[in-house]
Parts: C-alpha cells; structure tokens; sequence
C-alpha cells in the first residue's frame, strides 16, 4: 500500500463520525467579520497607508505624477547609489532625471551578482492601508521576486489611490492566486532577541514606499 | 517526533530544575510580558476579532472533517501547477524522501525557512547522517543550532537566551560554521542581526537547495503560504533552484478567500503586529522566477491518530501563533526544555503526548503541567479549549481505553502511579450516589474542623503539599438550607 493510501486511508477512519450530509462549506464558516475597519473616504484610506508604513519603518514620500521622476532621482542621490535594478516593464520616465547605472536582472544573474547592485525600483500590485503593507505580484514592472531581496535598498512606487484597498480580504479579492505573491510591510525586521522588534536583517533594510497621486484629482470626494 | 527528546523526565523533574535557574526565569519573563502587552493592542486595533477567531476556528474544524477530499483536491491544485507531491507516514519516511531529493540535486548543504514540522522529525539530524548540512536561517534557529542547544519555543526558539547570551554563542561558534561574527560585537540587539546578516549572506547567495515549511496551503489553488519577517524566508523561498517543503496535513485551507481571516490573526497573535514584514505565495513553480523544482511533502507523524479523538481533535486546528505560551504562567516559570517537545507551553502540553502517545513518561506527565486557568484558550486565534483537552487527556492517562496509533486501534492500560486518583474519584462516585452517607460524612467532616490537618498524609501529600486545603464551613450547605429554606421548599 503506498503512504499516499495509508494516509487517506487513516483520515477516512478517523472521521468515521462525520455524517455524509456534514454541513457544506458555505454554510459552515459565519463571514460576519468586517470586510474593512471603520469608514473612511479615500483620501483618508491612502493617509492611512502611509502612517502604517511609517509606523513599522517604512520611509514613505508622496508626490504628484509630474514629480515622481524627480523624486526616485534624489532617493538614489541621498542613498549615494550608483547601480540600479531595473524590471523590465517599468515605465521609463521614472528614472528619466538619474544618471545611475541601470541593471537589468538576466535569467542568467546569478545572486552574487544582484548583491552588487545598490538599488531597486518598483512599481507594486496593490497596497493594503490597514497593515501598512505592499504586495508584489511579479508583473513587468516588479520583476522576479530576488529583485526586491537583494539589494539592500528597495523604492516602491504606489500609484494612489487606484492600487490602494483598505484591509486584507479587499488585497486577496484583487490578487491572482497563481502568480508568486510577496507581501511586505516594512523593511525586513525580527523579533527573535528578548521578542522585541529591531529592523534590518536579510531582505532589504531600506524600504521606501513612493505614493504617486495618479492624473485626476489629489482629494476626489468618496 | 525528534530523537533528541527520547527518555526525556517527566515534567515536573524538568520543571524542577528550570525554576531553580534565575537567569532563564528572568530571561523567559521579560520577553512573555514584553509581548503579552503588545498583542493585547494588537487585538485590541480590529474591532471584530471574535468573528474572526470564530471564522478561522469554522473554517479548520471544517477542513479536519472532510481532510480526505481537501488533500486530494490539494494534491491536484500542485501537481497542476506545476509541483511534485509526497506523502509520508511518519517521521522516518518523510526524512527519507528529503534526503533522497536533496541527493539527487547533487548537492551537499541545504539552507532552511524555520519550520516546526522539520523540528518535529528531526530532519536536520537526519540530513546530517546523510552527509547534507542543513543551514537554519531563521535568528533564533541560527542561535539554537550554533549553541547546540534545543528550541524552547513555537515562534522563538531561543527565548530563553538573553542578549548577552547570544553574543557570547555567536563569537564563538560562527567561525566553525562560516563567517565569523564581527571582531568587537556587541550585545545590542541590531549588531546581533547584523551579524547574522552578515554569517548567512554567503549562504544564501550559492545555495541550491532550500528547506521550508508553510503556513497554510490552500486545496483550491496549490498555493502555499510562508509567514515571516526577516527576509531569510524569501531567500530560501526564491534563490535556489529546488524547492522541499515539509508541512503538516492539518495545515489546509479550502480556499484563497480564507486566508483574509488567518492573515490578519495568525500575525497580531504572534508578534502582536498588524501584518509581519514579509509573506510569500507560492502556487507550484512559476517560470523563470524562483525554484523551478518544487516538492511538497506531506506530514502524518500522529496527526491521523489526533484526528481520531473527537475531543483531542481541535489540538489540530492549531496555526502555531504561540500566543498561549506567551501567556501561560506555567511556561513562564519552567520554560520550554521541560516539555521535552518541539511544540512546548499549552499547545505543546495537548498536541505532543497526542502526536507521540501517552506511554513515556514526559508524554503522560504532559497533561497535568497546567493549572487549567484557561488564559491559553482565551487568547487562542482558533479557540482551541486547551483546558478540555487536558482534562481528556488526564482522563485517558489515568483511566486507560482505547485510542489509535499509527492508524490502529489499540487499548491503553491505566497508568501507574494514579492509584490514588482513581481511589479518591471512585470513593467520590460512591459518596455522591449516597445521598445519606454524604450527609453523615458531612456533618462529621464540619464538626472536627478544628482537628483537620493543614496537609494531607499519605499520597494525598504531593497534592497538599503546593496547594491549601479548602476551609471547611461550620455547617454543610444542606443543612443551611434545610434550616432557612426549608419550610418554603415544602410548601411548594
């Protein structure tokens, strides 16, 4: 008998006292929980965004469209970067106004070399205000997921308020199941000495999240 | 479970000695109290928490009941998308399957996610006699493993080493595993991460072959989901070229949409945060980013014989936050080590002598090392009754019957040394469906309450000796109110 059997042979066994008409899934979970916390217009959801980023260290700037090439130019200049890691479907103008060498990221890097590189530009899939969090889906303009990981100082650009929801259940109702997914709130942090917070390990510990105000007006009524 | 807890004492023998030692004691009540403040925020941020505690425990006591079919159609999802599927019985056979994937890589060192089910089976040891290094990446892993230490906790396996601590193990130890730590480290707690950083850097970047476990797997989808905050998940997660990971069969959701509920307890429950810094998905392989192999094995080790107890059960709701450790006044006086298990405090005390049985002596001592105050199942994010299951648990070890092991029924003998236990409950039994021997008993036990002794003799003496006896009342209930009450009775 093959493990695989055995396994689901046991299961079977165990439950011998679940009845055959058990209670189906949809009427077995209550979903009476919130779909998002409090009411908020949308200027508020996208303050929101940015206290919760700011608040587990997240360096959060907000700008107008016009303005956003400017503005990832000076990040790289304060950062003293002279490399850049570059997806291959990020908008162009974005780093019109730097001179920072570009580094697209090959099938054939390999890691040392991403670990050269001082920096990455992202753009991001959405944006969760609640948890102060940013989810990458790998699109043309995020990358694979080593992109963000390497290099020490990682620039996420949001396009608000379009790619911003207020809580988790709105994120996952947005994502694609099937693509990789890195959620990240705040720059790489652990809590494994005396289970206190300190920032900075593995992944980037320079996070700075971009809030981009998209075309139409900054305060559109809710 | 893992080897190195073999023939360990029982618990009250283990917990003697850690009480006794002030530095662990100190060392474990900072860092609970520390953490219990902050999660009570946490919680305290989302205003319906009790919806969502009642929704994640729904949605896993819906899951056990129907494991069967959501393995399949989990099974299905991955190899669909593009994963290889195992299943393993017990700890010996899912060691095996590993060793034989790392082999066939060709490769000789694996870096590890931190994961409880690896602990469980001891697979680094396992690996080790395979002549593959196994790399823990984690902090607290990195700690416990260069110490030569054991875990003493679910989410901070080095609790109980205090700053000072670690940076003593990490100027010693790192140069025998790599880069050694930085000449004149210091015990503030980011050089210490630095110094991490900076050993696994190296190890990260050249590794083939990653090691994980996962959160939840999702049965609709194939996705599964590694909670983390470090970044040493992601780079196991996307740097190598292959894949392993090992992971519970309980650790199922049905679908993409339950995860809205554990994503926003699981991290306010274990490091009192709004969301941890990092969480990866991952749906089979996908091309050109990440392990293009990706193996999944699948975990029994006990879980089929837990799910078999109707009562015991709900242990395997379990999403392993470890919120119930940090709470418990047990665990924070005896530590981790004295629950000779990888899965210490509340959880540990129901989940272990169920996934091992209850024949050696730390697994059958393991139910009674709880005062039963029930801070465990009020902060629990899927509302597991720990104090149910300890009494149910007593109750098997004291009494015997029947249970089921590595898929079969047998019947469990009563322990020895509950002789007098049994005595006391069977003379209770008998004292109770005699209403006027209870009565007489009484009236006798009022009127010589001054000659009472303040212990008890004999075997009653382990239990008097930590607790005191209740004072008696200079007239039995009954007999109170048969003299105020009882006219009006009557007249009814």
């Amino acid at each position: 008998m093959s493990s695989r059997d055995r396994i689901l042979g046991r299961v079977q066994r165990a439950l011998a006292d679940v009845p055959q008409d058990d209670t189906p899934y949809e009427q077995a979970i209550p979903r009476d929980y919130l779909r998002e916390h409090g009411a908020r217009r949308v200027a508020e959801t996208v303050d929101l965004l940015a206290e919760n980023l700011a608040d587990y260290r997240a360096l959060v700037h907000r700008c107008a469209a016009g303005e956003l090439p400017t503005v990832i130019a000076g990040l790289l200049a304060d950062r003293k970067a002279t490399s850049v890691l570059v997806p291959p479907g990020l908008d162009e103008d974005w780093l019109a106004a730097t001179e920072v060498t570009r580094v697209a990221d090959r099938p054939e890097s390999t890691p040392q070399e991403l670990d050269r590189v001082d920096s990455v530009v992202t753009a991001c899939a959405v944006a969760v205000a609640e948890t102060g969090t940013i989810v990458l889906d790998g699109g043309p303009d995020q990358g694979r997921r080593r992109v963000t990981l390497v290099p020490d100082h990682h620039i996420c650009v949001v396009r608000v308020p379009d790619q911003v929801v207020s809580s988790v259940p709105q994120a996952l109702e947005r994502l694609d199941p099937t693509r990789a997914l890195t959620w990240i709130s705040g720059p790489s942090a652990t809590s494994d000495i005396e289970l206190d917070r300190v920032e900075g390990v593995h992944g980037p510990r320079t996070l700075e999240v971009v809030l981009v105000e998209s075309g139409s007006g900054p305060d559109d009524p809710c | 479970m893992s080897g190195t807890y073999l023939g360990m004492p029982a618990f009250p023998v283990a917990a003697h000695e850690a009480v006794a030692n002030e530095t662990l004691r100190g060392n474990l009540r900072h860092a609970t109290h520390t953490i219990r403040a902050k999660r009570a925020k946490a919680v305290a941020e989302v205003s319906d928490w009790a919806e969502l505690r009642e929704a994640g425990k729904r949605i896993k006591d819906h899951t056990l009941r129907h494991l069967d079919r959501y393995l399949e159609q989990l099974e299905a999802s991955v190899t669909a998308a593009g994963g290889t599927v195992h299943w393993a019985a017990d700890a010996d056979e899912a060691n095996r399957i590993v060793a034989d994937l790392v082999k066939e890589t060709g490769e000789s060192e694996v870096v590890k996610v931190k994961s409880m089910a690896t602990q469980e089976i001891g697979l680094n040891e396992a690996l080790e006699a395979e002549g593959i290094h196994a790399y823990e990446t984690d902090l607290a892993e990195l700690i416990v493993q260069l110490g030569k230490d054991r875990p003493s906790h679910i989410l901070v396996p080095a609790i109980h080493r205090n700053r000072g601590e670690i940076r003593d193990i990490f100027r010693s130890e790192m140069g025998e595993w790599g880069r050694p730590a930085p000449e004149g480290l210091t015990d503030t707690p980011a050089e210490l991460a630095e110094a991490a950083r900076l050993h696994l850097r190296e190890k990260f970047l050249r590794a083939k072959v990653g090691i994980s476990g996962a959160n939840f797997m999702v049965a609709e989808t194939g996705t599964l989901v590694v909670v983390e905050s470090e970044g040493n998940g992601r780079m196991c997660l996307t740097l190598p070229e292959t894949l392993i990971s090992v992971v519970g069969i309980e650790k199922i959701v049905p679908t993409w949409r339950d995860l809205e509920v554990f994503l926003q307890t699981l991290p306010r429950s274990s490091t009192a945060e709004r969301m941890n810094p990092y969480t990866s998905m991952w749906t089979g392989t996908t091309d050109g980013d990440g392990p293009q192999n990706f193996h999944l094995v699948l975990l029994d080790n006990g879980r089929t014989d837990t799910l078999a107890d109707e009562v015991g059960r709900q242990a395997l709701r379990c999403i392993r936050c470890s919120a119930c450790l940090n709470v418990c006044p047990v665990y924070e006086r005896a530590g981790g080590h004295a629950y000779g298990s990888v899965y210490p405090g509340p959880i540990g005390a129901i989940l272990s002598p169920q996934l091992r049985g209850t024949q050696s002596a730390i697994d059958a001592s393991l139910p009674y090392a709880s005062s039963l105050c029930g801070a465990c199942y009020e902060v629990c994010p899927v509302a597991i009754d720990i104090p149910e299951v300890l009494v149910h648990l007593r109750e098997r070890v004291a009494e015997g019957g029947e249970v089921v092991r590595e898929g079969n029924k047998v019947v469990l003998q009563p322990a020895k040394g509950h002789a007098a236990e049994r005595a006391a409950m069977r003379a209770a039994r008998w004292a109770f469906t005699h209403p006027g021997a209870l009565r007489g008993g009484q009236r006798l036990a009022s009127r010589t309450r001054r000659l009472h002794p303040r212990s008890l003799p004999g075997p009653g003496r382990a239990w008097s000796g930590t607790r005191d006896l209740p004072a008696l009342p200079a007239e039995p209930f009954r007999d109170w109110w048969q003299r105020t009450h009882g006219s009006k009775g009557a007249a009814k």
